[in-house]
């Protein structure tokens, strides 16, 4: 057992919690930055192709309030509007910090270049490289964390629970991954930072430790979620051919300069039947062409693997090679030639609206926890706008960092070790189950696999109160199954006892998602009910979910949070 | 239409520093242009979910964590392709070995264990 002591932990580390480390250092806080993956290498923000919006104004007028205005309107009237203000606003002060930091905003003339994208009424999106603004963020938040001296990071710790005595968050339980030792880590503020769970769907754009660990462990803390019925699918994720060293998403800036167009399997567009628009334009949002695919999927006019096609042929090379140069090459490589072939595309998970209810300084309910970036509900609404994903990582991570910094600074640490000791028991438990293994492999990939298709069969892109139903029947009995599923006896890297933690709260998630869902009788936004496909205006609250003391999940309404009701 | 499924042999080197190293093959059913790492987390999902293995980007080259030995060669397992007629799948070989495919590539300053031996609680 190790044991370590900080005034904030700061659990997962991607964009929100890199900055959330870099937040509290500088505000006279020590920390500790842990991450089961690597520091800055795991998590969505290094994932980001291009896009991160902020009313800079510098090449067309421009302000947060306009920017406001079109994330209160995509979010369909869900938005917490105080959280909204707060990513528009302080979206400007943390790209013009990233651009002291030199992470190499491009730039036009001096200016500080923005895109246009769908749903935005200014072109405001800034990138450093059209398909590689996420590893040049990520590598610009490595270097700043590494540099502020009272920030430990630590790669390779997986976080289990958050330790809560007495109603208030006093630190977390892990393991070290190396070696399989047991970790508590005393603090006086913890702030989650690992949100996310595209990987709980068979189709997603994330790598591969997005799976709900700051929901489950904020549910677990006594924390609340909000909106959970809401996770958004990227409509154009590349589906085939086999396509490597590319992200799934990388179609989004080629439509962001070149337009392109869509077809089914019968060479028809499509997109004016759903309310879209077609031809050479990027104008359409993100759940409307995610609910035209899926239509054309389930009309029976997909393609071969079950989606649609994305064409660009009806351009000259010259234009091609104008916008993308050297990436038209890797696209040959890739054996896509996009003057001679299309290429297929279909929904895939991509972003997570919902998240933990917190107030305008990132707390939660629970004293001493905060959340950050993506694990955060109510910014978004039903709908997140295209670019405001890295925005709320920088915005939501550095006050965490700083909000937590200020409640643990001065605060006596009171490690109350009779309150980690049931976590504690938990993993040495499954630590000693694997001696009993006797000899079979632990099947965890196998139900990693059916979860995957099962939500993204029956909790996807259109959801039905009978599918989402049965969902929810199979999610609860897996929860049960995992309990006697011991992981092989490895003390090394044992990625089966990840797999097993990672799918625990996997599964807590999914039944979030899909309790939220079925309750949700109405379409708005990224929810889409084929068996109620209008928006109820009666309907405009959010959810809330909790556990309860005998670990079910209860829900109730709240009036939207400054918003119209 | 395409072809029916092939099987091709992938065999991975696997094993714990202070143990000999064994090889293991695996049948993996082979999709044109699948990466290597296509055909690992297929064995995982699908076969022996114990082998261990480090990546987090699953395809797009942007993490950095899944370099390995491509029948001796190092390469990133998201973009080398498996060859048709299989590969053999070992650790880095200029990394300490942690266990089957996973070596330390953790910078000293990151890992918990160094960490603690340079407070001198390790």
């Amino acid at each position: 057992m190790i044991h370590l002591e900080t005034h904030v932990l700061v659990v997962g580390a991607g964009g929100a919690g890199m900055y959330a480390a870099i937040a509290a250092a500088r505000n006279g806080a020590d920390v500790i930055l842990a991450d089961k993956s690597m520091i800055g290498r795991g998590g969505a923000t290094i994932m980001a192709q291009m896009t991160t919006a902020a009313a800079l104004g510098e090449e067309e007028p421009d302000s947060w309030e306009k920017h406001l205005d079109d994330t209160l309107d995509a979010g369909r009237g869900l938005c917490n509007e105080e959280l909204s203000a707060i990513l528009c606003e302080e979206a400007i002060d943390r790209i013009r910090e990233m651009d002291d930091w030199k992470v190499g905003w491009a730039r036009k003339d001096g200016k500080i270049t923005g895109v246009m994208a769908p749903g935005h009424s200014v072109p405001r999106c800034v990138y450093v490289d059209f398909l590689n603004t996420g590893p040049a963020v990520a590598k610009c938040l490595r270097t700043q964390v590494a540099r502020a001296d009272s920030a430990l990071r630590i790669s390779g710790v997986a976080i289990n629970d958050v330790v809560v005595d007495d109603g208030v968050a006093i630190g977390a339980v892990g393991w070290n991954l190396e070696d399989e030792t047991p970790v508590t880590i005393a603090a006086n503020a913890v702030v989650l930072a690992a949100g996310g769970l595209t990987r709980l769907y068979a189709r997603n754009s994330a790598s591969i430790n997005m799976n709900g660990d700051a929901y489950a462990m904020a549910l677990r803390a006594g924390a609340e979620l909000m909106d959970m019925e809401f996770p958004q699918f990227f409509p154009i994720g590349h589906l085939a051919p086999r396509l490597v060293g590319m992200d799934p998403i990388m179609w989004d800036p080629f439509r962001y300069k070149l337009g392109g167009r869509l077809f089914n399997a019968d060479g028809e567009e499509f997109l004016h039947r759903y309310g879209g628009e077609d031809a050479d334009k990027y104008t359409t949002t993100r759940d409307i062409i995610s609910y035209g695919i899926t239509k054309e999927n389930e009309a029976g006019r997909a393609t071969d693997n079950g989606g649609v096609y994305l064409s660009f042929r009806h351009l000259s090379e010259k234009v091609l090679r104008d916008a993308f140069g050297p990436v038209i090459d890797k696209l040959a490589n890739n054996g896509i030639d996009l003057m001679e072939r299309d290429v297929e595309v279909s929904p895939i998970a991509h972003y997570h609206m919902g998240g933990i209810r917190v107030n305008g300084s990132m707390e939660t309910c629970v004293p001493g926890l905060y959340a950050a970036g993506e694990a955060v509900g109510g910014a978004n609404g039903a709908n997140r706008l295209s670019g405001n994903a890295i925005p709320e990582a920088f915005v939501f991570g550095e006050r965490a960092g700083r909000f937590a910094a200020e409640y643990a600074r001065g605060r006596n640490r009171s490690w109350v070790a009779d309150a980690a000791v049931g976590h504690v028991d938990q993993l040495n438990a499954m630590i000693g189950r694997q001696t009993d293994a006797n000899g079979e492999k632990a099947a965890l990939g196998g139900m990693w696999a059916e979860l995957q298709r099962l939500m993204w069969e029956k909790v996807g892109v259109l959801r039905t109160g009978d599918k989402l139903t049965s969902a929810l029947t199979r999610i609860r009995d897996m929860r049960t199954e995992l309990e006697s599923v011991a992981p092989a006896d490895d003390n090394e890297f044992n990625l089966t006892l990840q797999d097993w933690y990672d799918l625990r709260s996997a599964l807590l998630t999914a039944e979030s998602v899909t309790l939220a869902a079925i309750n949700r009788t109405e379409s708005r936004g990224a929810h889409q009910r084929e068996d109620f496909e209008q928006t109820d205006p009666g309907q405009t609250y959010n959810q809330r979910l909790r556990l309860d003391n005998d670990g079910s999940i209860v829900s109730d309404y709240l009036s939207v949070a400054g918003g119209a009701q | 239409m395409s072809s029916p499924p092939k099987n091709v042999p992938i065999t991975i080197l696997r094993g714990v520093p202070e143990e000999e190293t064994y090889e293991e093959t695996f049948d993996v059913p082979y999709r044109e242009g699948m990466s290597v790492l296509d055909a690992v987390v297929w064995i995982r999902t699908n076969v022996d979910s114990s082998i261990a293995f480090r990546y987090s980007c699953v395809n797009a080259n942007a993490c950095k964590e899944c370099m390995v030995a491509v029948d001796g060669k190092t390469e990133y397992a998201c973009t080398a392709r498996l060859s048709s007629d299989g590969n053999t799948v070992g650790p880095l070989t200029n990394k300490v070995l942690i266990r089957d495919l996973v070596t330390d590539i953790v910078p000293p300053k990151e890992n918990l264990r160094t960490i603690l031996a340079e407070r001198g609680e390790g």
